[in-house]
């Protein structure tokens, strides 16, 4: 086979052939990745510069934002800037509505991976998938106008309440802690189920001595990044807890978040005031909650890895 | 009580726990679907909305919801794919590679509030834009643009490496073989991941509450000119978008007959969200049978 | 004289141990080392490679022949963390170095795999895809090479009549000639098959070594192959890996029937892999 270029010039690189496609491609793919990296470090610096105002710029005590209960920004002769009230609310549903959706969750789990293996994961699969699509406000619809309502009447209070919140939200987080439950549980190598079987066990010993401390990393998983979500969510939860400023004594007691008091509140305070900027501490607050959620979660994932 | 017992007893619970999921989806959906099917009719879908007086509509808003999707996806996917494509091709296992993977897991999980607030102090006041479906297509990009890298860069890890193989043993580049071979087969389940993201992006609200806002300033549809401000095209302009609209008429609005059109619009978001599913599971089937059936 | 004298002083500086190559080596391995990470899977090794002939390389398992093999099209290159150090010289250039445009390499030095792999594409696209690319553009020239190339493969005449079918439709057998007859439209100088016919069934495979006879004539092929009988039904040279080391390397018909070394005898008759 005749060459009629010298193989030098042939196979060798050189300015023409690097500065082709290749190389416009890979640029355009870098950017990608450069932007994403940027927005994750601009929201962090803008939000925590704008989080931390209040304390800088207008003299919010720390301390005293995070620990009083006081929380009267408009009161002109001594403004109060005490949001525990809403940390508490929003820990409180976040956790009641975990301590709801977890049996759930993973109890769906285990219906589709060990009670009905062949048929239960084609009805629930489409049925956590729906519930995963309705948006979150309508679910605060639904509980503003059916649940609020029902508490009032059947329960007590009234009806905007700590309970409504925690029923919403666990709904809410429901498809996400049981998705991640049964992958967990179906991850688990068939042969720890054989083996506990062939030792005579029942299928709910097995399940309750084998298959969960297995799965179980993996479950907390699932749990606390439901409770990321619950944390998190603003309308559905404003719609039907109440939005008070005073600490919950009791379920029925109406509440606040830190979500909801941003929602309710952002629109009409003035850009810069001192109110304004404690939203923003509040915001800063949710930020570094998620940073701290994200934090538990790899430590728990790399606990499973061990 | 018998372990025999303890086994039936707990199978009782967990068909009951099955049963109790199912019902309340089963309770959520009809509830929205009966409720507020008897309220959406053309002229509810047509006619301007209203702030004090019963008989508004939803036109407005409904536009909004579509052409801020529209816009947020014209943004997102380019750069999804572009991000996907770089984690699947280019990166190579190390620390930059582990920073980018975590900057996509924390916007990923960041409360949509938060991404609000962001969007409310970078796009509406920093820039001093006020409220836009600019502004708001940009927020709903941070938190929508994590979910496509991941969308492509499995749909691209998914593409068989023997593939890959062959086009570049055969003397092509690596841009062009991921250009022409790699994409085109990635591309179902990229589009599917896609729509079903749509169909998230098209119910949310807090990411919207402070960036395109709660009020839409008189349009006029017959006007096509994206620059001008009575056109519902100019993105430098307030939209309030459906599931927001749903928000502010239970919170903030005076309107009498509220419960219909919340009802109303709550069920068109649902069905909106339903068919996008929907659209994407057949789609994915479609696909799947095509790839199937040829091998 | 002096023009000469320069020219080949700049192609010293790639080939460092310019030994003179014979002429009817094409490939010249010079103590290749192949690493994976801190892991050698070759230890060493050189041999040549004659002209228009085919080299097969034998051994169990993990012996390092298909990486020794993808080493010759920089195919390794896609493994993070593999390295190779050593020499492999094609055409009076170590095609190891820095300096090499694999992608061109690529052009000459063709690969077909174990298991097929057509494009997802019509039988005629999948082998114009890789000529368009390369920047023949004119229809009627692509037609030429798709029926030529189709011709040397032994499918022009199962396939004629649908050629812009999908060539997903074909058989295994079918697939793997289409494979082969898309790296000959590349009109490469070496042809390496790693295990070209072991995910196939007999009568394809029969086909397939009947045409890689044929091909000879034309290309330079290197066979990797589990299969001793076909190595020795279609290979003039045989090489035989164990552990990453080449343990020997001759003609044929001397490994088969009185090798010289006692572990390839073992091999060979099946008391180890």
């Amino acid at each position: 086979m005749e060459k009629v270029i010298p193989a030098k010039d042939r196979l060798l690189k050189s300015e023409k052939n690097w500065m082709n496609g290749e190389l416009r491609g890979k640029i355009l793919v870098i950017l990608c990745a450069i932007i994403m990296i940027s927005a994750t470090i601009s929201i962090t610096i803008f939000l925590g510069t704008k989080g931390l105002q209040s304390f800088i710029k207008n003299g919010v005590s720390f301390i005293e934002f995070l620990t009083s209960a006081d929380w009267n920004p408009t009161d002109k002769a001594s403004p109060k800037y005490g949001v525990l009230p809403f940390i508490f609310g929003s820990f409180a549903v976040t956790f009641l509505a975990a301590l709801v959706a977890a049996p759930l969750g993973i109890g769906g789990a285990i219906f589709m991976t060990e009670i009905a293996p062949s048929w239960g994961r084609k009805i629930l699969q489409p049925v956590i998938e729906l519930l995963v699509g309705i948006p979150s406000v309508v679910y605060g619809f639904i509980g503003l106008t059916v649940l609020v309502p029902f508490v009032r009447e059947h329960v007590g209070g009234l009806g905007f309440s700590l309970l409504s919140g925690m029923i919403v939200l666990s709904i809410m987080i429901l498809p996400t802690i049981t998705t991640i439950a049964t992958d967990a549980m179906s991850s688990l190598p068939k042969n720890l189920r054989e083996g506990s079987y062939a030792l005579g066990a029942t299928r709910w010993q097995t399940i309750r001595k084998v298959l969960i401390p297995a799965a179980l990393p993996t479950l907390l998983t699932a749990v606390v990044l439901g409770m990321a979500r619950a944390f998190g969510e603003a309308l559905a939860v404003q719609m039907v807890i109440g939005n008070v400023r005073d600490l919950p004594s009791s379920l029925l007691d109406a509440s606040a978040t830190l979500t909801t008091i941003i929602t309710l509140n952002m629109g009409h305070t003035t850009y810069g005031s001192v109110e304004n900027n404690t939203l923003w501490s509040m915001g800063l607050i949710l930020l570094v909650m998620s940073f701290a959620f994200i934090l538990l979660i790899r430590y728990l994932s790399s606990r499973r890895k061990m | 009580m018998n372990s025999k017992t303890a086994d039936r007893l707990a199978t009782g619970v967990f068909v009951a726990i099955a049963i109790i999921i199912i019902s309340i989806l089963v309770g959520l959906f009809s509830f929205i679907l009966v409720n507020g099917f008897k309220h959406i009719s053309f002229e509810f879908l047509t006619t301007p909305s209203s702030n004090v007086m019963a008989g508004g509509g939803i036109r407005d808003q409904l536009f909004n919801s579509f052409y801020v999707l529209f816009i947020t996806m014209l943004i997102t996917v380019p750069l999804g794919l572009g991000g996907g494509i770089y984690m699947a091709e280019y990166a190579k296992p190390g620390k930059v590679t582990d920073i980018i993977r975590s900057c996509i897991e924390v916007l990923a999980s960041l409360p949509s509030i938060v991404i609000g607030m962001f969007g409310l102090l970078m796009f509406v006041n920093l820039t001093g834009w006020g409220y836009t479906i600019l502004g708001g297509a940009l927020a709903l990009t941070v938190f929508n643009l994590p979910v496509l890298v991941r969308v492509s860069e499995d749909a691209i890890r998914a593409v068989p490496r023997d593939l890959k193989e062959a086009s570049l043993a055969l003397g092509i580049t690596h841009w062009h073989t991921i250009k022409t071979i790699i994409i085109p087969s990635a591309f179902p389940s990229i589009l599917t991941g896609a729509i079903l993201a749509a169909g998230r992006v098209f119910g949310e609200a807090a990411a919207l509450l402070f960036t395109a806002g709660l009020s839409t300033p008189r349009l006029d549809y017959t006007n096509w000119n994206p620059f001008s401000e009575q056109s519902p095209l100019n993105i430098f302009r307030p939209a309030e978008t459906l599931a927001v609209h749903i928000w502010s008429v239970n919170t903030q609005g005076l309107i009498p007959d509220v419960e219909e059109v919340s009802n109303g619009s709550a069920a068109v978001l649902v069905i909106s969200v339903l068919i996008c599913n929907l659209l994407a599971r057949w789609i994915g089937s479609m696909i799947h049978k095509k790839i199937t059936a040829t091998k | 004289m002096v023009t000469a004298l320069l020219d080949k002083e700049s192609t010293e500086q790639i080939s460092q141990t310019a030994v003179p190559l014979k002429m009817d080596n094409i490939l010249k391995v010079n103590n290749l080392e192949i690493f994976y990470g801190e892991k050698r899977a070759v230890n060493g090794i050189s041999m040549d490679i004659e002209k228009n002939s085919v080299t097969a390389l034998i051994g169990p398992s993990g012996c390092g022949k298909s990486t020794f093999l993808r080493s010759i099209n920089r195919m390794n290159d896609l493994i993070p963390g593999a390295r190779a150090e050593g020499e492999i010289i094609y055409e009076d250039l170590n095609i190891l170095s820095e300096q090499i445009n694999v992608v061109a390499l690529r052009k000459e030095i063709g690969m077909v795999f174990q298991k097929p792999n057509p494009f997802p594409k019509s039988i005629y696209e999948n082998i114009t895809h890789a000529l368009k690319f390369s920047g023949t553009k004119k229809k009627s020239i692509l037609d030429d090479i798709v029926q030529e190339s189709l011709e040397k493969a032994a499918l022009w005449e199962e396939v004629k009549d649908r050629i812009h079918k999908s060539a997903l439709s074909l058989s295994g057998g079918q697939q793997q000639r289409l494979c082969i007859a898309r790296t000959i439209a590349m009109k490469p100088t070496v042809m390496l098959l790693d295990e070209p016919s072991s995910a196939l069934d007999p009568i394809s495979n029969a086909k397939v070594e009947e045409l890689i006879v044929e091909l000879k004539k034309d290309y330079s092929i290197i066979i990797v192959t589990h299969n001793m009988q076909q190595a020795s039904r279609i290979s003039d040279k045989t090489a035989f890996f164990l552990n990453g080391d080449l343990v020997e390397y001759d003609f044929t018909g001397k490994i088969f029937t009185n090798p010289s070394v006692k572990k390839t005898e073992e091999y060979i008759s099946g008391r180890f892999g």
